[in-house]
């Protein structure tokens, strides 16, 4: 075949004559530096690791950092007992995640409200974004988790578990509402206008119009959030909730290593690295979007 | 006496010494303007004129700063009105389309009759679909707003706001954003429209089209409508020297 196909939308199917002077194939050359270009990734990265693992394990000091942290008798009884303590964890942040994501937009939609007579709810929800976000959390988990059971007020819970959640829920509703509003500011006030021409109220045209484009926007700032939450689980080992990481704290004092926090380590890797994955697979494909709906 | 038994029976729209300005800036300086039914009325004027914000305030989207504004016979800038009722009866059309990007087309047009006038999901449909295939979309039905050409999207908001069935149609230089050649289906959709008999007000900066479909043409300039008339005597003899001198640059640009 003396000739090559253009492709491409204005392509005619015609065989465009090859010229030897001219223009090379494209595609199978591309092929083949493509091919070249990972062989030579795979490799210059497989020798610059294996140098750094050869360091490591040949530097003076390695026998004693693997009996204190990578100690694989140590690392086979403590698995049982950390794996399932994290389920805590696990229960932790998905109710609070819950309670956040719902305070939170509330927080947002009352602070978006115009007019002067929703001023104190504006005031209110930007004075507990401020209060709440300047406190560290530990802070917020002591008070809660010790101080409102030492009230001991009848019919007031005394479930440390109850006081975590709570916890949580007020500091990351803090951050979120502040997503949220980023996101109801960044649907353009022309949307707006349209939706209350047709006629619906200021409430229709946020439940149906800004709120859905509003969320839809923050998704992946939101899952950053949750990966924040899911470690800030481990604060609340503080006030008594034998989770993850307390339970590890009491295997590495019992065997007097710290392989245990390795294994709780490990487990957060495993849970938030996929997680963080997915959030980049989002926010590049609202950015594919983006690019396209500005054209 | 109410407002509505001083007013003639037929008047669609009355706006009665209108002011409105942004900070220092007097956009609006008196506006006096009166559409029977079925009246077709184009105002043209530079950029700045005032054209946008009269039919802003039409519609209630911005607050007048003094001046009554009627439609119907009834006072919608009066206190304590419903503004929400009122928009139901005014549809306004944007330069920039502002479709609902999240939503299909037909979610688009049946929004507000489910959930303003409280049609069933099956009722707002049949009566949305029955206007696409009017205005050549009823194709498109199912795709969201970034798959249409600018020309679809503008007809989808006419749809849109028909779907409301307005006694009053407000068309903000829905040309303006458009392509060249997606200009001439759009305005055939007007076209059609004003052979219906439906009442519109229409900003414009297309003057073939004003000439062409207007009962009446108004010229804005710095907030006042210096010229009324019907087109052939505006385009033809305009009085005014502002007027003759804004005619004279569109003729100079090609545009007429």
């Amino acid at each position: 075949m003396s000739g090559f196909r253009v492709g491409g939308p204005l392509d005619t199917g015609e065989l465009i004559p090859h010229t030897p002077g001219g223009p090379p194939r494209p595609s199978r050359r591309y092929d083949a530096s493509a091919l070249r270009s990972t062989l030579v990734a795979l490799l210059s990265t497989v020798l610059f690791f294996g140098l750094i693992g050869w360091i490591v394990v040949h530097a003076p000091n390695w026998p004693d950092v693997q009996q204190s942290f990578f100690n694989g008798s140590i690392w086979a009884q403590s698995v049982p007992d950390i794996v399932p303590a994290f389920a805590v964890n696990v229960q932790l942040f998905c109710v609070a995640e819950v309670l956040i994501l719902v305070l939170a937009l509330v927080l947002a939609v009352l602070r978006s409200l115009p007019g002067p007579v929703f001023f104190p709810f504006r005031l209110l929800a930007t004075a507990y974004a401020d209060v709440f976000r300047a406190i560290p959390g530990i802070l917020i988990i002591y008070l809660l988790g010790f101080g409102v059971p030492a009230l001991q007020i009848p019919g007031v819970p005394t479930s440390t578990f109850f006081y975590a959640v709570i916890a949580l829920t007020l500091v990351y509703s803090a951050y979120v509402s502040e997503v949220y509003r980023a996101g109801i500011q960044s649907v353009h006030p022309s949307q707006e206008a349209a939706a209350r021409s047709l006629g619906l109220s200021q409430f229709q045209a946020l439940r149906y119009v800004v709120l859905p484009q509003a969320v839809r926007r923050v998704i992946p700032p939101l899952l950053n959030d949750f990966i924040g939450l899911q470690k800030d689980t481990v604060l609340v080992s503080y006030i008594g909730v034998v989770e993850i990481f307390r339970q590890s704290q009491i295997d590495q004092a019992a065997a007097f290593n710290f392989t245990p926090y390795l294994v709780t380590a490990l487990v957060f890797l495993v849970i938030t690295i996929p997680l963080a994955r997915f959030v980049d697979v989002l926010i590049a494909r609202d950015r594919r979007r983006f690019l396209a709906g500005a054209r | 006496m109410t407002a509505g038994t001083e007013r003639p029976e037929g008047r669609a729209l009355g706006v009665e010494q209108v002011w409105k300005s942004f900070g220092d800036a007097q956009v609006l300086r008196g506006i006096d303007l009166e559409l029977a039914d079925h009246d077709v009325v184009c105002l043209i004027g530079a950029s700045g004129s005032g054209k946008s914000t009269l039919l802003r305030c039409v519609n209630l989207l911005e607050p007048v700063d003094a001046g009554r504004i009627f439609v119907g016979g009834a006072e919608i800038t009066a206190r304590g009105v419903d503004v929400n009722r009122v928009r139901r009866r005014i549809g306004i059309v944007f330069q920039s389309f502002n479709l609902f990007p999240h939503m299909t087309v037909l979610a688009n047009v049946t929004l507000a009759p489910r959930k303003v006038l409280g049609l069933s999901e099956g009722a707002a449909r049949d009566a949305a679909v029955v206007l696409l295939d009017r205005f050549g979309l009823a194709d498109r039905r199912d795709d969201y707003p970034d798959r249409l050409s600018g020309g679809q999207q503008q007809r989808v908001a006419i749809v849109r706001a028909l779907a409301m069935d307005p006694s009053l149609l407000l068309l903000d230089e829905i040309t303006s954003a458009l392509d060249p050649e997606l200009v001439a289906e759009v305005l055939n959709v007007i076209r059609e429209l004003a052979g219906g008999g439906m009442t519109m007000l229409i900003a414009t900066h297309e003057m073939g089209f004003a000439r062409d479909i207007a009962s009446r043409v108004c010229f804005l300039d710095a907030g006042v409508i210096l010229e009324q008339g019907p087109p052939a005597e505006i385009f033809s003899h305009p009085r005014e020297p502002r007027t003759q001198q804004f005619l004279q640059r569109i003729v100079e640009a090609g545009r007429m």
